[in-house]
């Protein structure tokens, strides 16, 4: 089997001064060649902290430990020069709003020729043109010669969010990292924004890392999928059964929370209370105050494993508990 | 029998830089007295156009907006005619960040609102304020608290309690939870449930989720490009879509493969 593009293991962050739970507290995440993993959860969850430690970009004064393997590079360790080859040759980003990462002065040619120029050295910027042309062409831009003279005002969101896909491929990344890459935009767009990244993930055999908050979206998009909460990973699977078969208390209540287009739902089953505060660390289980099967004396005072059950895993006592019984 | 809410042939027009961009052409739709209409449609069908001039933040360029058999003026005049129009339509917006004054704790913005809209004062005005923060689920510690020191969720609860201090017969929801965790999102629509069945307060449920409308609304209409394309019982609508876009946008939806 060949090794991962993406490989954390038991990677812990903590941000002294502003929480007093670790960010991210152990988290194991590979992402292979050709494979997409999903990351979902609700807001400070960790997903995002999650994606941009990968490529070391982590807050200022955070203190990070733990293991990040990206293409053999060991993120954590690297120095500033091989970590910015990195970010260019190997992995890139696509974040959900595309206005926050291109320069409003500058035209999309020189956006997007910027990174060719820098990934591939001594490559010249006509050949970068070209790239651009036909990757603005591939993510389904209509005029790719046009938009290259275009500055970012010009374009619609979506408009705008193909232009960040093209430019996060201008190096040939091996491993796509997309955070909420689809959220800001319509329906209709998500699904076109959504089929090309799918259709060149597949094309370039990438390993994509996908991170919503929508549940259907993930099982959609993903072969697998983690669910985080409170800077944990409690439960992943495959795409299928764990919206089929949900382990983790957790993620039960996120499908139960989200309104159906197909079944007639009374009355939904929120997740009571909220997630869990930056101020707050329990000595339990992390999700124990707002889960509706804790286990009194039990949850609250022990911290759940991640525990493997055949080619999936969660960590509910819950689960290792009736499996000790059973 | 008289519609609570009756919009005809709201018409409204934006113009800049010689463009001319229809943003509601021809709307019309009833909402019945305790009723919930849904409107969906992508970012600029005029959802939000159409709720603004419902509750007097837009003029339309024409139509008539019927409340109980009355016609409302197309843009209140008048500290009278505005606190009329507040008392019968009330709106909940997308962002509780920005619509929450960030000095100003929560009870005290509640209280603004019902010192405003009726004679109520000291200890009567001060049960009033917990008994809107208690209907939409917060107590009297949130009441002492600013807006920042909330969740989201809370925040647009608050919303919700400044809304429904005026009692008002109509509430709009602008993407109201929207930007809300699955989670709380939940919450919040149960509770809009409730209050509706509670107080029998009129809903127009603006929102670009279709599964979030179908779980609120009996009825929606679809909007585009400042068109109604089709309306319906949301039941129909998601079963038997008759207009093409209407497909397109369920189409576009993703689902578990």
């Amino acid at each position: 089997m060949s090794t991962p593009l993406l490989q954390m293991s038991d990677v812990w962050l903590r941000l002294p001064g502003i929480a007093n739970r670790p960010i991210l507290a152990g988290v194991d995440l590979e992402v292979a060649a050709g494979e997409v993993v999903g990351l979902v959860g609700e807001s400070g969850s960790g997903k995002s902290v999650t994606a941009r430690t990968a490529l070391g970009l982590v807050p200022r004064g955070a203190q990070v430990e733990g293991r990040v393997l990206v293409d053999g590079t060991d993120v954590l360790s690297a120095p500033a020069d091989r970590l910015r080859r990195l970010r260019s040759e190997s992995a890139a980003m696509v974040f959900q709003d595309p206005r926050a990462g291109i320069n409003p002065m500058r035209r999309i040619g020189d956006h997007l020729t910027e990174a060719a120029r820098f990934a591939k050295r001594g490559e010249d910027v006509r050949a970068a043109r070209k790239r651009a042309l036909d990757l603005l062409e591939a993510v389904g831009l209509p005029h790719p010669e046009r938009h290259l003279k275009q500055f970012p005002h010009e374009l619609s969101g979506g408009m705008l969010q193909r232009v960040m896909i093209a430019g996060a491929l201008m190096g040939s990344p091996k491993l796509l990292l997309c955070d909420e890459p689809t959220t800001a935009l319509d329906v209709t767009t998500q699904k076109e924004i959504v089929s090309i990244l799918a259709r060149l993930q597949q094309d370039e055999g990438m390993g994509m890392l996908f991170i919503t908050h929508d549940l259907d979206l993930a099982a959609s998009v993903c072969d697998r999928v983690h669910v985080m909460y409170a800077g944990q990973v409690v439960e992943h699977a495959s795409a299928k059964e764990l919206f089929a078969s949900p382990q983790h208390p957790y993620t039960a209540g996120l499908l139960a929370s989200t309104p159906s287009l197909e079944v007639v739902q009374e009355r939904l089953r929120p997740i009571a209370g909220t997630p869990l505060s930056l101020l707050a660390d329990p000595l339990g289980c992390t999700f124990a105050e707002r889960c509706d099967r804790v286990m009194e004396g039990l949850c609250t005072t022990q911290r759940p494993e991640l525990v493997e059950h055949g080619d999936r895993a969660d960590r509910c006592l819950l689960n290792q508990t009736t499996e000790v019984a059973g | 029998m008289t519609a609570l809410l009756e919009v005809e042939d709201l018409c409204k027009t934006y113009r800049a830089h010689g463009h001319e961009v229809a943003a509601a052409s021809a709307v019309s739709f009833r909402l019945e007295e305790g009723g919930s209409l849904g409107i969906v449609g992508e970012s600029g069908s005029g959802k939000t156009t159409t709720a603004r001039m419902v509750v007097g933040l837009e003029r339309p360029d024409s139509g008539r907006i019927v409340f109980r058999g009355q016609e409302l003026s197309s843009r209140p005049r008048g500290r009278s005619e505005r606190l009329e129009r507040a008392r019968a339509i009330q709106i909940v917006f997308q962002d509780p960040y920005l619509s929450l004054d960030p000095r100003v704790a929560v009870g005290a913005a509640v209280e603004q609102v019902v010192k405003l809209h009726t004679k109520l004062a000291g200890a009567d005005r001060r049960r009033r304020v917990l008994d809107l923060l208690g209907q939409v689920g917060l107590g009297e510690r949130e009441a002492g608290t600013l807006p920042r020191r909330l969740s989201g969720g809370q925040r647009q609860r608050v919303a919700i309690a400044r809304a429904l201090a005026v009692g008002p017969a109509v509430l709009v929801l602008d993407e109201a939870v929207s930007a809300l965790d699955v989670s709380v999102q939940a919450q919040v629509l149960n509770l809009l449930t409730d209050i509706r069945e509670l107080t029998g307060v009129g809903l127009l449920f603006i929102s670009h989720d279709l599964a979030v409308v179908r779980y609120v609304c009996d009825e929606a209409l679809v909007m585009r490009s400042g068109e109604v394309v089709e309306r319906g019982s949301t039941a129909q609508l998601l079963s038997a879509p008759q207009h093409a876009y209407t497909r397109v946008l369920l189409d576009a939806i993703p689902r578990p493969a």
